[in-house]
């Protein structure tokens, strides 16, 4: 919260300045009768589905500047409990919101489903450009944009440099390096651990990407899903050995414990999205200090390569009945005078122009130690591995990871055991749903 | 019965008509409101669980009409059947004990020898009193190896206990949390049962110089064989519906405890992870019509007993 500077917020909004005469610009040309700053002038109302606190402010500035505009902000629930009230509301036809935060894995299956208004006809492709290449090729599926970025997640080495300091121990540049650096925290200290793991899709489905695996190729609704894949496979080969050697504390993300546990020196590194100071800010108050942020650690010696870690994109429902204005402000949100809104908020910003501004990369971190880390967040935003897809039923998929490669973590049976009866379970279940999985 | 049936009999033909008409209608009158409420409250929904399976909804292609395939596709679905088999463990193991501990209880306050009775009364009631989310949070807790209690045990003894929440032991853990809720609920059952047998039964025993023992087996169980029969065909209910507290307890055992734990959160991971609204409806028909027919057994065998 602290971050953001106060010259930051009026760079930002100066940027937002330029980049609304811009479109305003391009939008005067295409007109129609979908125009999206008439339809603000307008006025009306909308129904946003949003748990990212950030998003408030931003819905009251808009209100401020169009005073016709009444938004009504819900929170439907975070992730998972969203997306089910999501899918409810548009099986029931009724109470669908005009716009809704959908995470970037879950998006294509609500794309695919239809449920979401292609934004290429109000203007979005006019957008091209403005965002990194990670969320913005995660909000296209085919031809269409079906959601603008709000956030993005490349992922980065957050670690307890005073752990391995103490410890004497090198902050790993290597994954090689990294379960070396766990067998010596844990002989150094029983009670550390390198990091926690209980089974997070999220995690291994991003290890993998930066691996160069590519498991879900999607076309159309031709599957092909390959969990045995050189990438993956490394991934399951270096995570094992952490697993097998108990190097992993035994404890679920975002739970009191893994809090603690950040805090009290349990656990060493979170290997996540950029969106994470945030939450170690609100979440680790003892941990402030204490923690550093460096460069993924690379498959290869000297490489740099990342992938990404969450974030979500909010989009226009198609059932909205008034997408012209759900766009505005949703433009409004994601690429206008909302961006820095949510950077004073401490989210990580998807737009190609925040990330590249001095003063955003010379800001120092007060909880990282003055640690400019936007510097290392923003390279790994420019070094996300291009041409990862998610499966058009990620959500489901992830809600069985446990089931099967879970059971590596609770028994003996190994990471790519778990892949592969994971395959089996979404080969059948793509093809229950229509879709020729291969 | 058998007194309605003669004036019919006897009366003219259109006397009968109209002695038969009015009744019936009046009778609906009154039943009206109720039916209703009933056919919308419980008969709607059980229909439309009923029609929706016997379709199939796809993401792609939408619905079609499938028959009973849904109904085949969970006679032959193996994780339906582990979670069945898991809640019938569960249900074997769990109930007879919670049950015993109720019984013991309610004997124990019933036998007027205990001090202090009202204080046990209430405070073995009360955490039926607590909501089961709340009490699962709080359980769960405890059995954290590392912070919780367990933890706490493990590192004050220098023990080391196993952890609750792994996979061989979570039913285990999960059957303690439902026993320390319903042990309560059970006991206030028997116990308000045991209330009701006249004293003079006791008086009689006495004289005969029966036992505390013989008292308990020939005078108190015989006279609650109902409340038994009654918490029992609850608890069988209760342990084929088991959902809240392994729902809760996920998040904290996400690889212990599967998607298809228990059939109710199959039912609940089918819908809502997996949309396949179709398929969770013929698993709940299927659970619905497995207990109703378990329930009525146990019932007919209680009934026996009595009769």
């Amino acid at each position: 919260m602290t971050r953001t500077t106060r010259g930051a917020a009026f760079r930002g909004a100066a940027l937002v300045g330029t980049l609304a005469l811009t479109l305003a610009a391009c939008s005067g040309g295409g007109g129609g009768d979908v125009d999206p700053e008439a339809a603000a002038e307008e006025g009306g109302e909308l129904l946003v589905w949003a748990w990212d606190p950030t998003v408030e402010p931003i819905a009251e500035a808009y209100m401020e500047a169009n005073p016709g505009v009444t938004i009504d902000l819900v929170n439907a629930g975070t992730g998972n409990d969203q997306y089910t009230a999501l899918q409810n509301a548009i099986g029931a036809g009724s109470g669908v919101p005009d716009l809704a935060q959908i995470e970037y894995y879950a998006l294509p299956q609500f794309a695919i489903g239809e449920s979401l208004a292609d934004l290429t006809e109000l203007g979005a492709d006019e957008l091209d450009g403005t965002y990194t290449p990670g969320p913005w090729n995660a909000v296209q599926q085919g031809e269409g944009v079906y959601g603008l970025p709000l956030d993005s997640g490349p992922m980065a080495l957050f670690y307890n440099a005073e752990l391995f300091e103490q410890h004497g121990i090198a902050v790993p540049t290597t994954w090689d390096e990294y379960v070396a650096a766990a067998q010596a925290l844990h002989a150094a200290d029983p009670n550390a651990y390198i990091t926690a793991d209980t089974g997070d899709a999220g995690l291994a489905t991003s290890l993998m990407w930066q691996a160069g695996g590519r498991p879900f190729q999607v076309d159309g609704t031709d599957v092909t899903i390959d969990l045995a894949d050189e990438g993956s496979q490394a991934y399951a080969t270096m995570w094992q050995q952490l697993i097998t050697d108990d190097l992993v504390a035994p404890i679920s993300a975002w739970s009191d414990e893994w809090y603690q546990g950040l805090g009290n020196g349990t656990i060493a590194t979170l290997v996540t999205g950029a969106w994470m100071p945030g939450n170690f800010e609100s979440g680790v108050p003892e941990g402030a200090g204490k923690w550093r942020v460096a460069p993924m650690p690379q498959w290869g010696a000297g490489e740099s390569v990342t992938a990404e870690n969450g974030g979500s994109a909010m989009s226009v429902m198609e059932a909205s009945e008034n997408k012209a204005l759900a766009y505005d402000f949703l433009e409004f949100a994601s690429a206008g005078d909302g961006v820095a809104l949510r950077l004073e908020g401490g989210g990580f910003p998807a737009t190609v122009a925040d990330l590249e501004s001095e003063e955003y990369l010379a800001e120092e971190s007060e909880y990282f130690g003055g640690q400019k880390i936007n510097e290392v967040l923003s390279q790994a935003a420019t070094d996300v591995s291009e041409g990862w897809q998610y499966l058009p039923f990620q959500v489901y998929a992830n809600s069985v990871f446990n089931d099967t490669v879970g059971q590596a973590y609770v028994s003996s049976t190994t990471l790519t055991e778990g892949l592969s009866a994971w395959q089996q379970q979404l080969t059948t279940y793509g093809n229950d749903q229509g879709f020729t999985v291969e | 019965m058998t007194q309605t049936a003669v004036p019919p009999a006897v009366a003219p033909a259109a006397a009968v008509r109209r002695r038969r008409a009015r009744p019936s209608w009046t009778g609906w009158g009154f039943v009206g409101p109720f039916m209703a409420v009933f056919a919308l409250v419980f008969l709607a929904p059980i229909a439309y669980s009923l029609w929706i399976s016997l379709f199939r909804t796809q993401l792609v292609g939408g619905t079609t009409f499938v028959g009973l395939e849904n109904y085949q596709r969970a006679l032959a679905d193996p994780q339906f059947w582990s979670a069945l088999g898991r809640v019938t463990v569960f249900l074997a193991v769990q109930v007879p004990v919670m049950l015993g501990i109720a019984l013991l209880v309610a004997l124990a306050l019933d036998s007027g020898r205990l001090y202090g009775r009202d204080f046990f009364r209430i405070s073995i009631f009360l955490p039926y009193a607590v909501p089961a989310v709340v009490a699962t949070l709080m359980w769960g807790f405890m059995y954290g190896t590392r912070f919780g209690l367990v933890g706490n045990i493990n590192e004050a003894f220098g023990v080391s206990l196993p952890n609750p929440l792994s996979p061989d032991l979570v039913l285990a853990a999960i059957g303690n949390i439902v026993t320390w809720e319903f042990v309560g609920y059970n006991m206030l059952i028997f116990y308000a049962a045991l209330r009701t047998v006249p004293t003079s039964l006791y008086e009689a025993a006495e004289i005969d110089g029966a036992g505390q023992w013989r008292v308990i087996t020939a005078i108190k169980l015989p006279a609650i064989r109902g409340a038994l029969v009654v918490a029992g065909i609850f608890s069988i209910i209760g342990s084929f519906q088991l959902f809240n507290e392994p729902s809760i307890l996920q998040s904290l055992a996400p690889n212990a405890i599967t998607t298809y734990f228990t059939p109710n959160l199959y039912a609940f991971s089918l819908s809502f992870s997996g949309q396949q609204y179709n398929y969770s409806a013929t698993v709940a028909l299927i659970m619905g019509v497995l207990t109703m027919v378990i329930a009525y057994v146990v019932q007919l065998r209680g009934m026996r007993k009595e009769a």
